[in-house]
Parts: C-alpha cells; structure tokens; sequence
C-alpha cells in the first residue's frame, strides 16, 4: 500500500479537519503524524471520527493509559481500526482477550520470552545481522529497510518458532496482507488468514508425531490452568499472532533508529565511542519513534479524562502519541539519547503488555550495535526517497543510505 | 545520615516490562514469567541508591516504591 501512488478511496477523502474528522491512513499522517498529534491534544484528551464506523483516539499519556487500564469498557476483542466491522472469527490469543481468558493465554507464552530466553538467541540474532551486512557492505549503499532491519525480526521469529527462515518473503507478505491491505480490503486480510492458519497447521499436525524444542512444539504441548491441552484454534491463533506480532514491530523500529542516527551524525558518533549507552538510545528510540499503535472497541458508555466516550465505536489506542505527550515526557519531541526517565509506552500499559518486548529490544540492541560497528558512517542517500508504511505500524519502507563519510 | 533504602515491586501492578532488572539487575530478580521481585528483603546496597531511583523512575506501571528506613 506505501508503494503505490496516492490515491484517496471514496470512504477516505482528504481530510479537511483533523480534530473532528482524523484519518491515521491519510497520506499526510503516513508521512509526519507528529504536528497532527499536536494539533489534537491542543483541541482534547479525546477527539472523534465518523470514518471507520466512528473512532476515537485519546491524545495523552493520560487518556490513553486510563483506557489500556480499563478493560470493562474497552474490549480487546477488535485490536486494529478498519473500514469495517465484520463478525468476529479469527481470535488471536491473547491480544484479543480480556479478562479472565487473558491472564491463562499470556501466562503460556511469557515463558520463552524472558530477558533470560532471550539471551540465549542472542547470537544467533548477531549472526543474523552480520549476514546481512555481509550481502551489501561491499556496494557502498543499501536500502536498509529491505535489505536489513525487514529480515532481522522474520528470520529472529522464524528461528524462534522453528520454521524455516527462508520462507520470510511469504511471512512479509501475510503481514503486509494483514497490517496494511487488510484495513481497507477485508478479502485480502481474509485470504492471508486463511493461508497462515494452514501454514501453521501443516506445523502443528507434524509437530504432535515429531516434538521439536522450539515454540511451535511448547504451545502444542501445553497445558491450561486445569491441566487441560490447549486446543488447536486457540494455538493456531496464538501462533498467527506471533508472526505477525514479531515482525512488522520490530523491523519497524530498527529502520526508525537507523534513519534517525543517518540524519544524526552526532548521536551516532556518541554510540560509536559509548556503545554502552545503546541500550538507553534504544529506549529513546522506542519512545520517540514508536512503531505501535494498538485499538480496542468500546463497549459500554464511560469518560475518559472527562470527555464522554459511547459505546459501538472503536479507539485508536495510540501509545505513540502518549510518548509523544510534553506533559509527561520534557522535551518530548526531543530525541535524547540519554535520557534517564523514560517511562514510555511502546510496549503499552497495562495487562496487555507486549509479550515480545525483551525480544524486540535485545533484536534492536544487537541490529544497531552491529550496524555501527561494520557502517560506523552512513547518510540517507540524497538521492532516494524515505517513505513510511501506512496504518498502525509506523516504521520505514523504504530506507535509501549511502555508506562512508560525505565528501 | 540517612538511612537506608529498600526497594519494593508490587506484584499486582508489576506486568514484565524488566526496566528494573535491566537498570538495577543487583536488586531485582525476574520470574519465570518475567515479573520483577525486589532481591532478598530489598535492602539496598550502599552504592546502589541511584540505581534504586533509576529504576523506579522508569517502571511504566509505577510498580515500584523506594522507601527510606
């Protein structure tokens, strides 16, 4: 959908005026949503649409923390804004359950996710990335979006999961199928469901006759709170949803962090002598660059930082925008990449936490500290075009550099 | 003088970001589900005060109390 030209769909004229009528697909949000985001938390903590079947989105750390922490009134059940509405079949557990199915359906895949899992695919993801850089350092150039940061998080997942890295271009795919089409073309997004759950199903059947030690293998094995098997539609869903959820997210964040460093040379010259301070640049990253925004319906009649919100309408819950919020976060449109307190949420708030948020951090840790230490100096080829995908997921498509100091 | 300092993660509101652990790892220890527990009877260490600050003031759930004996 970013690659074709701009082309404004009859459900989605340009908009006119963003505080009553915002439209996150509108091409000029696509570009640079940060002054948009200004503009609506000037006008309130909430502000509505009629398009997508009539939305909100919550302006502030506030506001949208008071609705990530209130799960009686805003259901996950619907977890990405669309043209439409259609009923509910293709659950993904547990990003679409509220309490009390939550807490089981996360409890199972917490476990492979800890700081301490995710230590032990370090190397691996290093490896990953090197190979990566191996293929285009000798060009003097790269677009690091294809060439880079799409590869690193499909191949991380694949590994994870215990399917094959190689087919990542069919992953991509889905996803983009998913996260982009699917918000205005409901057969696209059908279709890509459809071929994951086969996909995944093929695995599951194998894995029952063959136990492998990967994640596909633990979630076919494990059990409920009662002891109970956790049945296929549940698994299969959870495994869709890793997929997708691994992907996009993190691919997106690493580009964010390449492009800002490639237009920074002093930041970048400060990680290259302090590699030490990467971990807390990436925390900087993840607020002021971060790729996720998440949505939930409303269920039932509530305010939310006094502004009354009806049920029947969906909101876009935006984590970014809140990191973007002066009222928390001083110089919050400042990229400081030292910043000591930073209690942002690009992983969200709440119960519904991300699941991969050690994963996506050690995936963008490693992704930068190699790229630095390989491409120490690089620029955003002049040349070339930067542009960005469309919808929830906020990261670059396309990612022209040019490696080596500039004459 | 001061006294000392103890550092305290409420379980109920803790949700696995690991901050804490990755900030202050001397003093808090994750779970298998990645939840955060203060270490021992949360007694910091001298020399760990900042820490025990830092990592408080990051906790996205504020899900950490630092208290002063």
């Amino acid at each position: 959908m970013s690659d074709s030209p701009t082309s404004y769909l009859p459900e989605h004229p340009p908009v006119k005026d963003w505080v009553n009528d915002f439209d996150h697909t509108d091409p000029r949000w696509t570009e640079n949503p940060f002054p948009i985001w200004e503009e609506l938390r000037a006008a309130s903590p909430v502000v509505h649409t009629a398009r997508f079947l009539g939305c909100y989105m919550p302006t502030t750390y506030q506001a949208v923390k008071e609705i990530a922490y209130d799960t009686e009134h805003f259901s996950s059940r619907r977890v990405i804004v669309r043209d439409v509405r259609p009923e509910i079949t293709a659950r993904a557990p547990p990003i679409t359950s509220d309490p009390p199915e939550h807490k089981p359906a996360k409890q199972l895949l917490l476990p492979p996710f800890t700081p301490d899992a995710m230590k032990k695919l370090e190397p691996r993801v290093r490896a990953i990335c090197n190979e990566l850089i191996d293929e285009f350092i000798a060009d003097g150039k790269c677009d690091a979006a294809a060439s880079y940061t799409k590869h690193i998080p499909v191949r991380a997942i694949a590994h994870m999961l215990g399917i094959n890295e190689k087919d990542s271009d069919l992953f991509i795919k889905w996803i983009h199928e998913i996260l982009e089409l699917g918000i205005k073309d409901d057969s696209a997004m059908m279709r890509a469901v459809q071929e994951m759950t086969a996909f995944f199903a093929g695995h599951l059947e194998q894995r029952k006759k063959n136990p492998s030690d990967d994640l596909i293998t633990t979630l076919t094995n494990a059990k409920g709170p009662n002891g109970q098997p956790i049945d296929d539609v549940h698994v299969l869903g959870s495994l869709r949803l890793l997929l997708i959820a691994g992907i996009d997210t993190t691919w997106s964040a690493i580009g964010s962090s390449l492009w800002h460093l490639a237009r920074t040379p002093s930041d970048r010259e400060r990680l290259i002598r302090e590699p030490e301070l990467i971990p807390t640049a990436v925390e900087e990253f993840l607020r002021a660059y971060s790729p996720v925004t998440m949505a939930r319906e409303v269920m039932k009649d509530t305010t939310i930082s006094g502004c009354p919100v009806k049920s029947n309408n969906m909101v876009l819950l935006s984590f970014p925008a809140a990191n973007r919020d002066p009222a928390m976060f001083p110089d919050a449109d400042k990229v400081v990449i030292d910043r000591k307190e930073n209690r942002h949420a690009a992983f969200g708030l709440g119960i519904h936490r991300c699941v991969g948020s050690n994963l996506a951090r050690m995936e963008m840790i490693v992704a930068i500290e190699e790229w630095l230490k390989r491409i120490p100096d690089f620029r955003l080829d002049p040349a070339g075009k930067v542009t960005w995908s469309e919808g929830t997921v906020r990261g670059p498509r396309q990612l022209p550099m040019l490696f080596g100091k500039a004459n | 003088m001061s006294g000392k300092l103890k550092v305290h993660v409420d379980q109920d509101k803790c949700q696995g970001h690991a901050r804490c652990k990755s900030l202050a790892p001397e003093l808090f220890n994750l779970d298998e589900f990645g939840n955060a527990h203060e270490v021992g009877d949360g007694t910091v260490p001298d020399g760990l005060e900042d820490k025990a600050y830092l990592a408080k003031s990051n906790c996205p759930e504020i899900a950490i109390e630092v208290t002063e004996e």
